[in-house]
């Protein structure tokens, strides 16, 4: 028993030093969409070189500024210098023409066969990327989307009134569409890149409701979906949003993909 | 099948249960006993999933993770990557020290 297993160890052993190309050379394409993100940005971009580097996978960010008059991109094309050009790659675009079109553009220029999409606003931890890629290998899962509803996830700076709403159209959304994904409206997710451009192309909709209907479509087109657990830290600088119009634009969302898939 | 049909399918089918019960199509000595109860039950039904939900929800609310060592070890890496980066040559807008 012990025997037989120990052979097999010695048998990979023996593949992996003989064939190196049996390991996957895999390459990860970060997307940062950013608009006034002056500040978070050198931040944001200093954690994720710290954890990228650590993790040792091979790596590239994609900065997508749509004009921002706060200087966002100016901060980028310092970080680039330090960086390097390999490391941190600029796709900026003249005026805002929102997040989802944001990544289309982004994905275009990526050279990773893997895309990891977050916010730049600091409310996506870099640490949980790691994780993230564990979990995609650990079933060769399509899409692999981080969780602020299960297990040790969570948030940081929400009242009751947001973890409410929050939790309140969680269950209206479970109970319509059954997505069998814990976390449809969190944008900290990690694509086969032809998957991520497959959905992209399908998915129609705006703003946060974008995030929504990608898993939805992901669902829809039998792909794999793993989850990791995150914690969202609620952005420090700038200001935060969740007004009527964010909930009417949640509800017109949630009817369409009710009554479309 | 989009979600909308299924669940008026569903509903159509538990509909017409209903009625058949109602009208008496299906024989059930319980339901011809308590004929109120089977008038009102979608309302009953639908109420009791209601409170089920509200009361799911205050439990979420209630259980959701609070974050605060997330939210400390953050400002003490922003502390950090500031150092750090300056010491890179970095230059952060004046608003921003
Ligand atoms: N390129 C681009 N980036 C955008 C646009 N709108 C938002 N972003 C970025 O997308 C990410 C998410 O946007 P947020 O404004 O944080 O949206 P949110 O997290 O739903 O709302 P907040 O509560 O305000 O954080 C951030 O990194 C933004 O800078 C846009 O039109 N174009
Ligand atoms: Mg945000």
């Amino acid at each position: 028993m012990t025997a037989t297993l120990s052979f097999r160890l010695y048998l990979l052993l023996l593949l992996s030093l003989t064939c190196p190309t049996m390991a996957p050379n895999n390459k990860y394409s970060i997307l940062l969409p950013t608009y006034n993100e002056v500040e978070n940005l050198p931040i944001i971009i200093w954690l994720l070189v710290k954890h990228m580097n650590s993790s040792g996978h091979p790596y590239e960010i994609i900065i997508i500024d749509d004009g921002s008059p706060d200087g966002t991109l100016e901060a980028a094309e310092q970080l680039q210098r330090i960086y390097g050009k390999e490391k941190i790659v600029l796709r900026p675009r003249e005026k805002k023409l929102g997040l989802g079109t944001a990544y289309i553009h982004g994905v275009k220029h990526a050279t990773g066969n893997f895309v990891i999409i977050m916010d730049a606003d600091l409310s996506h931890h870099p640490k949980f990327i790691k994780e993230m890629i564990e979990k995609q290998k650990s079933n060769d899962y399509d899409v692999v989307t981080g969780t602020r509803y299960v297990g040790t996830g969570g948030v940081y700076g929400w009242d009751f009134r947001r973890k409410l709403i929050s939790r309140g159209a969680n269950l209206l959304t479970q109970i319509l569409l059954r997505p069998a994904v814990s976390d449809l409206t969190g944008s900290f997710r990690l694509y086969k890149k032809d998957v991520l451009e497959s959905l992209t192309n399908s998915c129609i909709s705006k703003g946060y409701v974008f995030q929504m209907e990608m898993i939805i479509r992901a669902r829809q087109k039998n792909y794999t979906i793993g989850e990791v657990p995150i914690s969202f830290v609620d952005r420090v600088y700038g200001e935060s949003k969740l007004g009527g119009s964010e909930i009417v634009q949640f509800v017109r969302g949630l009817v369409y993909l009710f009554a479309t898939t | 099948m989009t979600k909308l049909l299924e669940w008026l399918g569903g509903a159509g089918a538990l509909g017409a249960i209903w009625l058949a019960l109602l009208t008496n199509k299906i024989e059930n000595p319980f339901f011809r006993d308590h004929y109120t109860f089977l008038l009102l039950s979608p309302i009953i039904v639908v109420g009791l999933f209601g409170l089920a939900s509200l009361l799911l929800v205050l439990y979420r609310v209630y259980t959701f993770n609070d974050c605060n060592d997330a939210a400390a070890e953050l400002q003490k890496e922003i502390v950090e990557a500031k150092q750090d980066l300056k010491s890179l040559g970095f230059k952060f807008k004046d608003s921003f020290k």
